[in-house]
């Protein structure tokens, strides 16, 4: 805790665009506080500052500068999908041209029942896929029917698809940072 | 519908707002929750003891800043298999037996097995590849993301 208490707001190196942001030893004594959850008291970032053994202040410009180089991406409530009722879950993937999925890959991920979209590499011939979209539903009838619409906004550079629906999770662990 | 699975008339119409105001954002403030409470038309305390009910019953999982962890430095992955049905426990067994597998899931598809790999560089991902090889016989056909464009689980209650 000496480490944490006795470093400066000065010296946190500015990221590369893409790259790794760096972050200092306070920044991440504040993630390991706050990756469980934000306190439900009404002063939160107080209650953070005492944990961690800084100013509010300073908790508070660490959070906005972080969310400003996109190491925080909000702060928000997640939603547990099955408790709501969204109870099929499927990967839906997409073989799109190449040349076109720019475009096409935020139109997708646009759409409210998506929830993540990326481009991934295809393994042809075996895995034809480059484009993947989670959908969230509250039945399988319902998850097929937003693929469909999908489909749809895709029209002739849809050039196959397929849903895989989760059966059973293997293993799940949050990632966690140490203290 | 899953027997877990909450009714949608046990959330009431405060809870639907707060879930779906909390979905966007939450300020960085003195008291932001006397902010968001204002916003949504009730107090400090009552937004306390709803969120606090939300989480409870885990109709919320978390609350909280959303990190992303590839900005922290470090290597991520998605990565399927192949796994004939009679090998499958043998091979998830071996699988989730390395740490550097954050999540692994069974989906319904020839390509049967999916999880998440995190490590601190990328060279590892490629070794850990190898050694998941080695130790189950089978190919690993890595799936790493090219380029995102969206990822927010938001939905709308």
């Amino acid at each position: 805790m000496s480490i944490v208490t006795s470093a400066t707001s000065q010296g946190i190196e500015e990221a590369r665009a893409d790259g790794p942001a760096a972050i200092d030893s306070l920044d991440r004594a504040l993630i390991v506080a706050t990756q469980a959850g934000l306190p439900l008291v009404p002063e939160p970032y107080a209650h953070i500052a005492a944990e961690v053994g800084i100013d509010v202040q300073e908790v508070m410009q660490r959070l906005r500068r972080m969310q400003d180089r996109g190491i925080i991406r909000r702060i928000a409530a997640v939603p547990n999908h099955y408790r709501l009722g969204f109870t099929a879950n499927g990967m839906s993937v997409w073989n799109v041209p190449d040349d076109r999925i720019g475009e096409l890959g935020p139109r997708v991920g646009a759409l409210e029942f998506v929830s993540h979209c990326y481009h991934r590499p295809r393994h042809l011939p075996d895995w034809p896929y480059n484009l993947f979209a989670m959908v969230h539903a509250g039945s399988r009838e319902e998850a097929h029917r937003k693929v469909q619409m999908i489909s749809q906004l895709l029209g002739e550079d849809d050039h196959g698809h397929e849903v895989l629906f989760s059966q059973r999770i293997l293993k799940k662990t949050g990632l966690r940072l140490t203290a | 519908m899953r027997p877990d699975a909450a009714r949608p008339d046990a959330l009431d119409s405060l809870d639907r707002r707060i879930i779906n105001t909390l979905q966007d954002g939450f300020p960085v403030s003195e008291r932001p929750y006397a902010e968001v409470a204002r916003q949504l038309g009730t107090d400090e305390d009552t937004l306390l003891a709803r969120l606090k009910r939300l989480l409870d019953e885990r109709i919320l999982t978390r609350f909280g800043p959303m990190y992303q962890a590839e900005r922290l430095g470090g290597a991520f992955s998605l990565v399927a298999m192949k796994v004939p049905p009679e090998d499958f426990d043998r091979v998830a067994e071996i699988v989730n037996g390395f740490t550097e597998v954050a999540h692994n899931y069974q989906r319904e598809h020839a390509f049967n097995m999916w999880f998440v790999l995190a490590t601190e560089t990328p060279e590892a991902i490629t070794d850990v590849l190898r050694r998941i090889e080695q130790a189950s016989g089978y190919p690993c056909y890595n799936m790493p993301k090219l380029e995102e464009y969206y990822v927010r689980l938001r939905l709308p209650v």
